[in-house]
Protein backbone atom coordinates (compact mmCIF):
# COMPACT_ATOMS: atom_id res chain seq x y z
CA UNK A 1 0.00 0.00 0.00
CA UNK A 2 1.37 3.39 -0.72
CA UNK A 3 1.32 6.23 1.72
CA UNK A 4 -1.58 8.07 0.17
CA UNK A 5 -3.90 5.05 0.15
CA UNK A 6 -2.92 4.28 3.75
CA UNK A 7 -3.71 7.78 4.91
CA UNK A 8 -7.08 7.82 3.15
CA UNK A 9 -7.96 4.41 4.54
CA UNK A 10 -7.07 5.31 8.11
CA UNK A 11 -8.94 8.60 7.77
CA UNK A 12 -12.07 6.78 6.59
CA UNK A 13 -12.00 4.41 9.56
CA UNK A 14 -11.56 7.32 11.96
CA UNK A 15 -14.38 9.17 10.23
CA UNK A 16 -16.60 6.13 10.77
CA UNK A 17 -15.65 5.98 14.45
CA UNK A 18 -16.07 9.67 15.12
CA UNK A 19 -18.89 10.79 12.83
CA UNK A 20 -21.72 9.81 15.21
CA UNK A 21 -19.99 11.49 18.15
CA UNK A 22 -19.50 14.68 16.17
CA UNK A 23 -23.10 14.63 14.98
CA UNK A 24 -24.36 14.31 18.55
CA UNK A 25 -22.13 17.17 19.65
CA UNK A 26 -23.44 19.37 16.83
CA UNK A 27 -27.04 18.48 17.66
CA UNK A 28 -26.50 19.37 21.28
CA UNK A 29 -25.64 22.98 20.38
CA UNK A 30 -28.13 23.36 17.55
CA UNK A 31 -31.22 25.48 18.09
CA UNK A 32 -33.16 23.28 15.69
CA UNK A 33 -34.66 20.45 17.63
CA UNK A 34 -34.74 17.53 15.24
CA UNK A 35 -32.86 18.27 12.06
CA UNK A 36 -29.23 18.71 11.27
CA UNK A 37 -29.91 22.03 9.56
CA UNK A 38 -28.04 24.63 11.58
CA UNK A 39 -30.50 27.03 13.19
CA UNK A 40 -27.99 28.78 15.37
CA UNK A 41 -26.00 28.09 18.51
CA UNK A 42 -27.85 27.43 21.71
CA UNK A 43 -27.22 26.11 25.17
CA UNK A 44 -30.90 25.52 25.88
CA UNK A 45 -30.60 21.71 25.73
CA UNK A 46 -27.97 21.84 28.43
CA UNK A 47 -30.35 24.04 30.39
CA UNK A 48 -33.13 21.53 29.90
CA UNK A 49 -30.79 18.77 31.01
CA UNK A 50 -30.20 20.64 34.27
CA UNK A 51 -33.96 20.66 34.86
CA UNK A 52 -34.49 17.03 33.94
CA UNK A 53 -34.33 15.55 37.40
CA UNK A 54 -35.01 11.91 36.45
CA UNK A 55 -32.09 12.00 34.02
CA UNK A 56 -29.82 13.76 36.50
CA UNK A 57 -30.79 11.37 39.28
CA UNK A 58 -29.93 8.44 37.03
CA UNK A 59 -26.63 10.11 36.12
CA UNK A 60 -25.85 10.64 39.79
CA UNK A 61 -26.61 6.99 40.57
CA UNK A 62 -24.38 5.91 37.68
CA UNK A 63 -21.52 8.03 38.98
CA UNK A 64 -22.02 6.70 42.51
CA UNK A 65 -21.99 3.08 41.39
CA UNK A 66 -19.00 3.74 39.11
CA UNK A 67 -16.94 5.30 41.92
CA UNK A 68 -17.84 2.64 44.49
CA UNK A 69 -17.43 -0.32 42.14
CA UNK A 70 -14.15 1.06 40.74
CA UNK A 71 -12.81 1.36 44.29
CA UNK A 72 -13.92 -2.12 45.36
CA UNK A 73 -12.73 -3.67 42.07
CA UNK A 74 -9.42 -1.92 42.46
CA UNK A 75 -8.87 -3.43 45.92
CA UNK A 76 -9.90 -6.96 44.92
CA UNK A 77 -8.16 -6.77 41.53
CA UNK A 78 -4.90 -5.60 43.10
CA UNK A 79 -5.00 -8.44 45.62
CA UNK A 80 -5.60 -10.90 42.77
CA UNK A 81 -2.65 -9.48 40.84
CA UNK A 82 -0.43 -9.40 43.92
CA UNK A 83 -1.29 -12.99 44.73
CA UNK A 84 -0.61 -14.18 41.19
CA UNK A 85 2.67 -12.31 41.05
CA UNK A 86 4.12 -13.02 44.47
CA UNK A 87 2.79 -16.34 45.61
CA UNK A 88 3.17 -19.88 44.42
CA UNK A 89 0.27 -22.00 45.58
CA UNK A 90 -1.83 -24.90 44.46
CA UNK A 91 -4.32 -23.93 41.80
CA UNK A 92 -2.43 -20.85 40.65
CA UNK A 93 -2.91 -21.80 37.02
CA UNK A 94 -6.60 -22.33 37.67
CA UNK A 95 -6.86 -18.79 39.05
CA UNK A 96 -5.14 -17.46 35.91
CA UNK A 97 -7.56 -19.40 33.75
CA UNK A 98 -10.52 -18.28 35.86
CA UNK A 99 -9.61 -14.60 35.55
CA UNK A 100 -9.10 -15.00 31.82
CA UNK A 101 -12.46 -16.73 31.38
CA UNK A 102 -14.20 -14.05 33.47
CA UNK A 103 -12.61 -11.38 31.30
CA UNK A 104 -13.73 -13.05 28.10
CA UNK A 105 -17.22 -14.00 29.27
CA UNK A 106 -19.91 -12.18 27.32
CA UNK A 107 -21.61 -9.52 29.45
CA UNK A 108 -24.97 -11.15 29.00
CA UNK A 109 -23.77 -14.43 30.47
CA UNK A 110 -22.27 -12.59 33.46
CA UNK A 111 -25.51 -10.67 33.90
CA UNK A 112 -27.77 -13.69 33.56
CA UNK A 113 -25.76 -15.95 35.83
CA UNK A 114 -25.58 -13.27 38.53
CA UNK A 115 -29.34 -12.75 38.17
CA UNK A 116 -29.85 -16.48 38.72
CA UNK A 117 -27.58 -16.30 41.78
CA UNK A 118 -29.42 -13.31 43.25
CA UNK A 119 -32.82 -14.84 42.58
CA UNK A 120 -31.64 -18.13 44.04
CA UNK A 121 -30.33 -16.50 47.22
CA UNK A 122 -33.39 -14.29 47.42
CA UNK A 123 -31.64 -10.91 47.23
CA UNK A 124 -33.83 -8.07 46.01
CA UNK A 125 -32.37 -6.30 43.02
CA UNK A 126 -31.03 -2.81 43.62
CA UNK A 127 -27.87 -0.96 44.60
CA UNK A 128 -26.07 -3.90 46.22
CA UNK A 129 -26.75 -6.42 43.48
CA UNK A 130 -25.75 -3.85 40.87
CA UNK A 131 -22.55 -3.18 42.77
CA UNK A 132 -21.73 -6.88 42.88
CA UNK A 133 -22.44 -7.12 39.16
CA UNK A 134 -20.13 -4.26 38.27
CA UNK A 135 -17.38 -5.47 40.58
CA UNK A 136 -17.56 -8.93 38.98
CA UNK A 137 -17.32 -7.29 35.58
CA UNK A 138 -14.36 -5.04 36.47
CA UNK A 139 -12.07 -7.11 38.73
CA UNK A 140 -10.50 -9.22 35.93
CA UNK A 141 -9.59 -6.07 34.00
CA UNK A 142 -8.01 -4.43 37.05
CA UNK A 143 -6.16 -7.65 37.84
CA UNK A 144 -4.77 -7.79 34.29
CA UNK A 145 -3.74 -4.11 34.30
CA UNK A 146 -2.05 -4.25 37.71
CA UNK A 147 -0.46 -7.64 37.01
CA UNK A 148 1.22 -6.36 33.87
CA UNK A 149 2.55 -3.47 35.93
CA UNK A 150 3.90 -5.88 38.57
CA UNK A 151 5.74 -7.79 35.90
CA UNK A 152 7.79 -4.71 35.07
CA UNK A 153 9.17 -4.59 38.63
CA UNK A 154 12.65 -5.30 39.75
CA UNK A 155 12.15 -8.44 41.92
CA UNK A 156 15.33 -7.77 43.88
CA UNK A 157 13.66 -4.85 45.66
CA UNK A 158 11.09 -7.17 47.21
CA UNK A 159 13.79 -9.69 48.09
CA UNK A 160 15.84 -6.96 49.71
CA UNK A 161 12.85 -5.88 51.79
CA UNK A 162 12.27 -9.47 52.91
CA UNK A 163 15.95 -9.93 53.76
CA UNK A 164 15.79 -6.80 55.86
CA UNK A 165 12.99 -8.37 57.84
CA UNK A 166 9.80 -6.98 56.30
CA UNK A 167 6.77 -9.21 56.79
CA UNK A 168 4.35 -9.91 53.96
CA UNK A 169 1.98 -7.11 54.81
CA UNK A 170 4.85 -4.63 55.00
CA UNK A 171 6.17 -5.80 51.65
CA UNK A 172 2.75 -5.25 50.16
CA UNK A 173 2.11 -1.92 51.88
CA UNK A 174 5.56 -0.33 51.62
CA UNK A 175 7.04 -1.73 48.44
CA UNK A 176 4.49 -3.20 46.10
CA UNK A 177 1.66 -0.70 46.50
CA UNK A 178 3.71 2.46 45.92
CA UNK A 179 5.46 0.93 42.91
CA UNK A 180 2.14 -0.20 41.46
CA UNK A 181 0.33 3.07 42.18
CA UNK A 182 0.08 4.30 38.58
CA UNK A 183 -1.21 0.88 37.53
CA UNK A 184 -3.76 1.01 40.34
CA UNK A 185 -5.03 4.40 39.29
CA UNK A 186 -5.20 3.27 35.67
CA UNK A 187 -7.11 0.18 36.80
CA UNK A 188 -9.46 2.36 38.82
CA UNK A 189 -10.17 4.60 35.84
CA UNK A 190 -10.64 1.56 33.65
CA UNK A 191 -13.25 0.13 36.04
CA UNK A 192 -14.85 3.53 36.34
CA UNK A 193 -15.38 3.78 32.58
CA UNK A 194 -16.39 0.11 32.31
CA UNK A 195 -19.02 0.66 34.95
CA UNK A 196 -20.30 3.87 33.39
CA UNK A 197 -20.42 2.16 30.02
CA UNK A 198 -22.11 -1.03 31.03
CA UNK A 199 -25.64 -1.64 29.78
CA UNK A 200 -26.08 -5.39 29.82
CA UNK A 201 -24.89 -6.39 33.29
CA UNK A 202 -26.80 -3.45 34.78
CA UNK A 203 -29.89 -4.46 32.86
CA UNK A 204 -30.04 -7.79 34.68
CA UNK A 205 -28.60 -6.93 38.08
CA UNK A 206 -30.43 -3.77 39.07
CA UNK A 207 -34.05 -3.30 39.98
CA UNK A 208 -36.57 -0.48 39.58
CA UNK A 209 -35.35 1.12 42.80
CA UNK A 210 -31.94 1.91 41.35
CA UNK A 211 -32.19 2.93 37.71
CA UNK A 212 -28.83 3.91 36.27
CA UNK A 213 -28.16 6.25 33.39
CA UNK A 214 -27.69 3.79 30.49
CA UNK A 215 -30.98 2.11 31.37
CA UNK A 216 -32.75 5.47 31.67
CA UNK A 217 -31.36 6.48 28.26
CA UNK A 218 -32.32 3.09 26.87
CA UNK A 219 -35.95 3.55 27.76
CA UNK A 220 -35.88 7.14 26.50
CA UNK A 221 -34.29 6.59 23.09
CA UNK A 222 -36.72 3.88 22.13
CA UNK A 223 -39.23 6.71 21.99
CA UNK A 224 -37.10 8.82 19.64
CA UNK A 225 -34.36 11.43 19.77
CA UNK A 226 -34.36 13.78 22.71
CA UNK A 227 -32.28 16.95 22.63
CA UNK A 228 -31.45 16.83 26.32
CA UNK A 229 -30.08 13.32 25.79
CA UNK A 230 -27.77 14.85 23.16
CA UNK A 231 -26.49 17.32 25.73
CA UNK A 232 -26.06 14.56 28.29
CA UNK A 233 -24.19 12.42 25.75
CA UNK A 234 -21.72 15.22 25.18
CA UNK A 235 -21.16 15.55 28.92
CA UNK A 236 -20.61 11.79 29.21
CA UNK A 237 -18.26 11.70 26.22
CA UNK A 238 -16.24 14.53 27.79
CA UNK A 239 -15.96 12.65 31.09
CA UNK A 240 -14.83 9.51 29.26
CA UNK A 241 -12.24 11.35 27.19
CA UNK A 242 -10.85 12.95 30.35
CA UNK A 243 -10.67 9.56 32.10
CA UNK A 244 -8.95 7.92 29.11
CA UNK A 245 -6.40 10.72 28.73
CA UNK A 246 -5.69 10.68 32.45
CA UNK A 247 -5.16 6.92 32.60
CA UNK A 248 -2.89 7.03 29.54
CA UNK A 249 -0.85 9.75 31.16
CA UNK A 250 -0.50 7.69 34.33
CA UNK A 251 0.48 4.53 32.48
CA UNK A 252 3.04 6.46 30.50
CA UNK A 253 5.00 7.44 33.62
CA UNK A 254 7.46 4.76 32.80
CA UNK A 255 7.19 1.33 34.31
CA UNK B 1 8.12 -22.16 55.61
CA UNK B 2 4.86 -21.38 57.27
CA UNK B 3 2.62 -19.06 55.32
CA UNK B 4 2.06 -15.68 56.87
CA UNK B 5 -1.39 -14.62 57.98
CA UNK B 6 -1.47 -11.95 55.28
CA UNK B 7 -0.75 -14.46 52.55
CA UNK B 8 -3.39 -16.83 53.83
CA UNK B 9 -5.94 -14.04 54.05
CA UNK B 10 -5.22 -12.85 50.52
CA UNK B 11 -5.31 -16.30 48.98
CA UNK B 12 -8.48 -17.34 50.80
CA UNK B 13 -10.19 -14.03 50.11
CA UNK B 14 -9.42 -14.00 46.42
CA UNK B 15 -10.26 -17.66 45.89
CA UNK B 16 -13.46 -17.21 47.88
CA UNK B 17 -14.46 -14.20 45.83
CA UNK B 18 -13.79 -15.98 42.55
CA UNK B 19 -15.71 -19.02 43.71
CA UNK B 20 -18.70 -17.01 44.88
CA UNK B 21 -19.03 -14.71 41.89
CA UNK B 22 -17.43 -16.81 39.18
CA UNK B 23 -18.04 -20.49 39.76
CA UNK B 24 -21.27 -20.49 41.80
CA UNK B 25 -23.38 -18.38 39.38
CA UNK B 26 -22.20 -20.43 36.41
CA UNK B 27 -22.97 -23.71 38.16
CA UNK B 28 -26.37 -22.40 39.22
CA UNK B 29 -27.10 -21.36 35.64
CA UNK B 30 -26.11 -24.81 34.48
CA UNK B 31 -28.30 -26.37 37.13
CA UNK B 32 -31.32 -24.23 36.28
CA UNK B 33 -31.00 -25.09 32.60
CA UNK B 34 -31.67 -28.73 33.51
CA UNK B 35 -34.80 -27.97 35.48
CA UNK B 36 -38.40 -27.85 34.40
CA UNK B 37 -40.42 -24.75 33.87
CA UNK B 38 -43.28 -24.22 36.24
CA UNK B 39 -46.20 -22.02 35.19
CA UNK B 40 -46.42 -20.23 38.57
CA UNK B 41 -43.17 -20.65 40.43
CA UNK B 42 -41.10 -20.13 37.30
CA UNK B 43 -39.00 -23.23 37.94
CA UNK B 44 -39.76 -26.69 39.21
CA UNK B 45 -37.01 -28.69 40.88
CA UNK B 46 -37.37 -31.62 38.49
CA UNK B 47 -34.57 -32.77 36.22
CA UNK B 48 -35.42 -32.31 32.56
CA UNK B 49 -33.71 -31.94 29.24
CA UNK B 50 -36.70 -30.14 27.75
CA UNK B 51 -34.95 -26.75 27.47
CA UNK B 52 -32.18 -28.26 25.39
CA UNK B 53 -34.71 -30.10 23.26
CA UNK B 54 -36.47 -26.78 22.79
CA UNK B 55 -33.24 -25.10 21.71
CA UNK B 56 -32.81 -27.67 18.97
CA UNK B 57 -36.34 -27.31 17.65
CA UNK B 58 -36.34 -26.00 14.06
CA UNK B 59 -37.99 -22.63 14.80
CA UNK B 60 -35.56 -21.87 17.57
CA UNK B 61 -32.66 -23.51 15.83
CA UNK B 62 -33.05 -21.21 12.86
CA UNK B 63 -33.17 -18.15 15.14
CA UNK B 64 -29.97 -19.37 16.76
CA UNK B 65 -28.41 -19.97 13.37
CA UNK B 66 -29.49 -16.53 12.09
CA UNK B 67 -28.03 -14.89 15.16
CA UNK B 68 -24.75 -16.77 14.76
CA UNK B 69 -24.57 -15.89 11.06
CA UNK B 70 -25.19 -12.23 11.85
CA UNK B 71 -22.55 -12.16 14.55
CA UNK B 72 -20.11 -14.05 12.31
CA UNK B 73 -20.70 -11.69 9.39
CA UNK B 74 -20.19 -8.66 11.63
CA UNK B 75 -16.99 -10.27 12.94
CA UNK B 76 -15.69 -10.95 9.46
CA UNK B 77 -16.43 -7.39 8.35
CA UNK B 78 -14.65 -6.06 11.43
CA UNK B 79 -11.65 -8.24 10.60
CA UNK B 80 -11.57 -7.09 6.97
CA UNK B 81 -11.86 -3.43 7.97
CA UNK B 82 -9.70 -3.72 11.06
CA UNK B 83 -6.68 -5.69 9.83
CA UNK B 84 -5.33 -3.16 7.33
CA UNK B 85 -6.16 -0.40 9.75
CA UNK B 86 -4.30 -2.07 12.63
CA UNK B 87 -1.39 -2.66 10.25
CA UNK B 88 -1.27 1.00 9.26
CA UNK B 89 -1.40 2.11 12.90
CA UNK B 90 1.28 -0.37 13.99
CA UNK B 91 3.62 0.71 11.20
CA UNK B 92 2.95 4.43 11.34
CA UNK B 93 6.15 5.13 13.20
CA UNK B 94 6.67 5.69 16.90
CA UNK B 95 5.63 9.32 16.87
CA UNK B 96 2.22 8.72 15.37
CA UNK B 97 1.27 5.25 16.63
CA UNK B 98 0.53 6.40 20.17
CA UNK B 99 -1.79 9.17 19.08
CA UNK B 100 -3.49 7.01 16.47
CA UNK B 101 -4.11 4.34 19.09
CA UNK B 102 -5.43 6.83 21.59
CA UNK B 103 -7.91 7.99 18.96
CA UNK B 104 -9.19 4.40 18.75
CA UNK B 105 -9.41 4.15 22.55
CA UNK B 106 -11.69 7.14 22.98
CA UNK B 107 -14.74 5.76 21.14
CA UNK B 108 -13.90 2.35 22.63
CA UNK B 109 -14.50 3.70 26.13
CA UNK B 110 -17.43 5.95 25.32
CA UNK B 111 -20.77 4.62 26.52
CA UNK B 112 -21.90 2.14 23.88
CA UNK B 113 -25.53 2.99 24.35
CA UNK B 114 -24.81 6.64 23.74
CA UNK B 115 -22.84 5.70 20.64
CA UNK B 116 -25.66 3.49 19.39
CA UNK B 117 -28.04 6.34 19.99
CA UNK B 118 -25.68 8.67 18.13
CA UNK B 119 -25.82 6.32 15.16
CA UNK B 120 -29.56 6.89 14.93
CA UNK B 121 -28.86 10.55 14.20
CA UNK B 122 -26.50 9.47 11.42
CA UNK B 123 -28.65 6.80 9.83
CA UNK B 124 -32.17 8.19 10.02
CA UNK B 125 -34.04 9.40 6.91
CA UNK B 126 -32.88 13.01 7.34
CA UNK B 127 -29.58 11.97 8.88
CA UNK B 128 -26.05 12.70 7.77
CA UNK B 129 -25.66 9.70 5.48
CA UNK B 130 -28.80 10.41 3.51
CA UNK B 131 -28.04 14.14 3.34
CA UNK B 132 -24.58 13.35 2.02
CA UNK B 133 -25.76 10.85 -0.58
CA UNK B 134 -28.48 13.24 -1.75
CA UNK B 135 -25.91 16.01 -2.00
CA UNK B 136 -23.63 13.81 -4.10
CA UNK B 137 -26.60 12.92 -6.29
CA UNK B 138 -26.11 9.20 -5.72
CA UNK B 139 -29.73 8.91 -4.65
CA UNK B 140 -32.84 10.97 -5.41
CA UNK B 141 -34.79 10.19 -2.27
CA UNK B 142 -33.59 9.24 1.21
CA UNK B 143 -32.95 5.53 1.53
CA UNK B 144 -34.27 3.61 4.47
CA UNK B 145 -31.40 2.48 6.63
CA UNK B 146 -32.87 2.72 10.12
CA UNK B 147 -34.89 -0.27 11.26
CA UNK B 148 -33.27 -2.61 8.76
CA UNK B 149 -30.80 -5.42 9.14
CA UNK B 150 -28.17 -3.15 7.55
CA UNK B 151 -28.55 -0.70 10.42
CA UNK B 152 -27.98 -3.53 12.90
CA UNK B 153 -24.81 -4.56 11.04
CA UNK B 154 -23.56 -0.99 11.01
CA UNK B 155 -24.33 -0.73 14.72
CA UNK B 156 -22.50 -3.95 15.57
CA UNK B 157 -19.45 -3.03 13.50
CA UNK B 158 -19.39 0.50 14.82
CA UNK B 159 -19.52 -0.66 18.43
CA UNK B 160 -17.18 -3.60 18.15
CA UNK B 161 -14.53 -2.48 15.66
CA UNK B 162 -12.15 -1.23 18.38
CA UNK B 163 -12.34 -4.67 20.05
CA UNK B 164 -10.95 -6.07 16.80
CA UNK B 165 -8.36 -3.35 16.18
CA UNK B 166 -6.67 -3.42 19.59
CA UNK B 167 -5.65 -7.12 19.73
CA UNK B 168 -4.72 -7.05 16.03
CA UNK B 169 -2.53 -4.05 16.69
CA UNK B 170 -0.85 -5.83 19.60
CA UNK B 171 -0.11 -8.87 17.42
CA UNK B 172 1.10 -6.91 14.40
CA UNK B 173 3.28 -4.68 16.52
CA UNK B 174 5.17 -7.73 17.83
CA UNK B 175 5.77 -9.03 14.32
CA UNK B 176 9.48 -9.34 13.53
CA UNK B 177 10.09 -7.39 10.34
CA UNK B 178 13.22 -9.42 9.63
CA UNK B 179 11.06 -12.46 8.96
CA UNK B 180 9.12 -10.56 6.32
CA UNK B 181 12.34 -9.33 4.72
CA UNK B 182 13.76 -12.85 4.73
CA UNK B 183 10.67 -14.18 3.04
CA UNK B 184 10.89 -11.51 0.34
CA UNK B 185 14.62 -12.12 -0.11
CA UNK B 186 13.95 -15.79 -0.61
CA UNK B 187 11.67 -14.92 -3.48
CA UNK B 188 8.20 -15.05 -2.00
CA UNK B 189 5.70 -12.65 -3.48
CA UNK B 190 4.07 -10.01 -1.31
CA UNK B 191 0.90 -12.02 -1.13
CA UNK B 192 2.70 -15.26 -0.31
CA UNK B 193 4.64 -13.49 2.44
CA UNK B 194 1.41 -12.13 3.87
CA UNK B 195 -0.32 -15.50 3.71
CA UNK B 196 2.53 -17.67 4.92
CA UNK B 197 4.30 -15.37 7.40
CA UNK B 198 2.19 -12.44 8.50
CA UNK B 199 -1.13 -14.20 8.96
CA UNK B 200 0.18 -17.23 10.92
CA UNK B 201 2.29 -15.04 13.19
CA UNK B 202 -0.58 -12.68 13.92
CA UNK B 203 -3.09 -15.51 14.30
CA UNK B 204 -3.44 -15.11 18.10
CA UNK B 205 -4.42 -11.47 17.49
CA UNK B 206 -6.87 -12.48 14.79
CA UNK B 207 -8.45 -15.14 16.97
CA UNK B 208 -8.68 -12.96 20.08
CA UNK B 209 -10.06 -10.06 18.01
CA UNK B 210 -12.69 -12.35 16.50
CA UNK B 211 -13.55 -13.67 19.92
CA UNK B 212 -13.89 -10.18 21.41
CA UNK B 213 -16.23 -9.20 18.57
CA UNK B 214 -18.20 -12.38 18.01
CA UNK B 215 -19.22 -13.08 21.60
CA UNK B 216 -20.55 -9.60 22.41
CA UNK B 217 -22.13 -9.43 18.93
CA UNK B 218 -24.30 -12.38 19.93
CA UNK B 219 -25.37 -10.69 23.11
CA UNK B 220 -25.83 -6.97 22.47
CA UNK B 221 -29.60 -6.95 22.56
CA UNK B 222 -29.94 -3.17 22.65
CA UNK B 223 -28.43 -2.71 19.18
CA UNK B 224 -31.21 -4.60 17.32
CA UNK B 225 -33.68 -2.98 19.72
CA UNK B 226 -32.65 0.56 18.84
CA UNK B 227 -31.46 0.24 15.24
CA UNK B 228 -33.19 -2.81 13.83
CA UNK B 229 -36.75 -3.63 13.10
CA UNK B 230 -38.72 -5.89 15.36
CA UNK B 231 -37.67 -8.89 13.32
CA UNK B 232 -33.91 -8.74 13.81
CA UNK B 233 -32.94 -10.77 16.84
CA UNK B 234 -29.70 -11.74 18.39
CA UNK B 235 -29.21 -14.56 20.85
CA UNK B 236 -29.03 -11.84 23.52
CA UNK B 237 -32.52 -10.59 22.69
CA UNK B 238 -33.77 -14.12 22.96
CA UNK B 239 -32.13 -14.77 26.33
CA UNK B 240 -33.44 -11.49 27.70
CA UNK B 241 -36.97 -12.23 26.50
CA UNK B 242 -36.95 -15.68 28.07
CA UNK B 243 -36.01 -14.18 31.40
CA UNK B 244 -38.11 -11.05 31.40
CA UNK B 245 -41.04 -11.52 29.01
CA UNK B 246 -41.72 -15.20 28.40
CA UNK B 247 -40.66 -16.10 31.93
CA UNK B 248 -39.11 -19.35 30.83
CA UNK B 249 -36.03 -19.26 33.02
CA UNK B 250 -34.76 -22.79 32.27
CA UNK B 251 -34.88 -22.09 28.54
CA UNK B 252 -33.13 -18.73 28.99
CA UNK B 253 -30.51 -20.47 31.12
CA UNK B 254 -30.03 -23.18 28.47
CA UNK B 255 -29.54 -20.50 25.80
CA UNK B 256 -26.93 -18.78 28.03
CA UNK B 257 -25.19 -22.11 28.52
CA UNK B 258 -25.12 -22.52 24.74
CA UNK B 259 -23.36 -19.16 24.56
CA UNK B 260 -20.90 -20.20 27.27
CA UNK B 261 -20.11 -23.35 25.29
CA UNK B 262 -19.43 -21.22 22.20
CA UNK B 263 -17.09 -19.10 24.33
CA UNK B 264 -15.34 -22.23 25.58
CA UNK B 265 -14.74 -23.44 22.03
CA UNK B 266 -13.34 -20.06 21.04
CA UNK B 267 -11.04 -19.95 24.07
CA UNK B 268 -9.74 -23.38 23.14
CA UNK B 269 -9.09 -22.14 19.61
CA UNK B 270 -7.29 -19.10 20.94
CA UNK B 271 -5.15 -21.20 23.25
CA UNK B 272 -4.19 -23.49 20.39
CA UNK B 273 -3.31 -20.66 18.01
CA UNK B 274 -1.28 -18.83 20.65
CA UNK B 275 0.68 -21.97 21.40
CA UNK B 276 1.30 -22.60 17.74
CA UNK B 277 2.64 -19.08 17.37
CA UNK B 278 4.98 -19.95 20.24
CA UNK B 279 3.57 -17.50 22.73
CA UNK B 280 2.79 -18.05 26.32
CA UNK B 281 -0.82 -17.37 27.12
CA UNK B 282 -1.09 -14.85 29.89
CA UNK B 283 -3.26 -12.00 31.00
Amino acid sequence: MNRFVKTIYAALVYAFLYLPLVVIAVYSFNASKYSLAWKGFTLQWYGRLLNNSTLLDAAFRSMTIAVVSATVSCIIGTLVAFMLHQYRFKGRRAVFAGIFVMMMSPDIVIGISLLVLFLGVGLSLGFWTLLMGHVTLCVPFVAATVYSRFKGFDPTVVEAARDLGAVEYQVFRRIVLPMAAPGLIAGWLLSFTLSLDDVIVSFFTTGPTYEVLPLRIYSMVRLGIKPDVNALSVVMITITVAAVLLSRQLLKEKS
Amino acid sequence: MKDSLFKRLVVTGVLGWMFLFGAVPTLMLLGVSFLKRHPDNLIEPVFSLSSYHELLRPALGSMLADSMIMAATATLLCLVIGYPFAYIVARAGKRYTKTLLLLVMIPFWTNTLIRTYALVAVLKADGVVNKFLLFLGVIDAPIKIMYTQTAVFIGLIYTLLPFMILPLYAAIEKLDLKLLEASRDLGASRFATFRKITVPLTMPGIVSGCMLVFLPALGMFYIPDILGGARTMLLGNYIRDQFLAARNIPLGAAASIAMTVIMGLMLALYYKSARRAGRKVHL
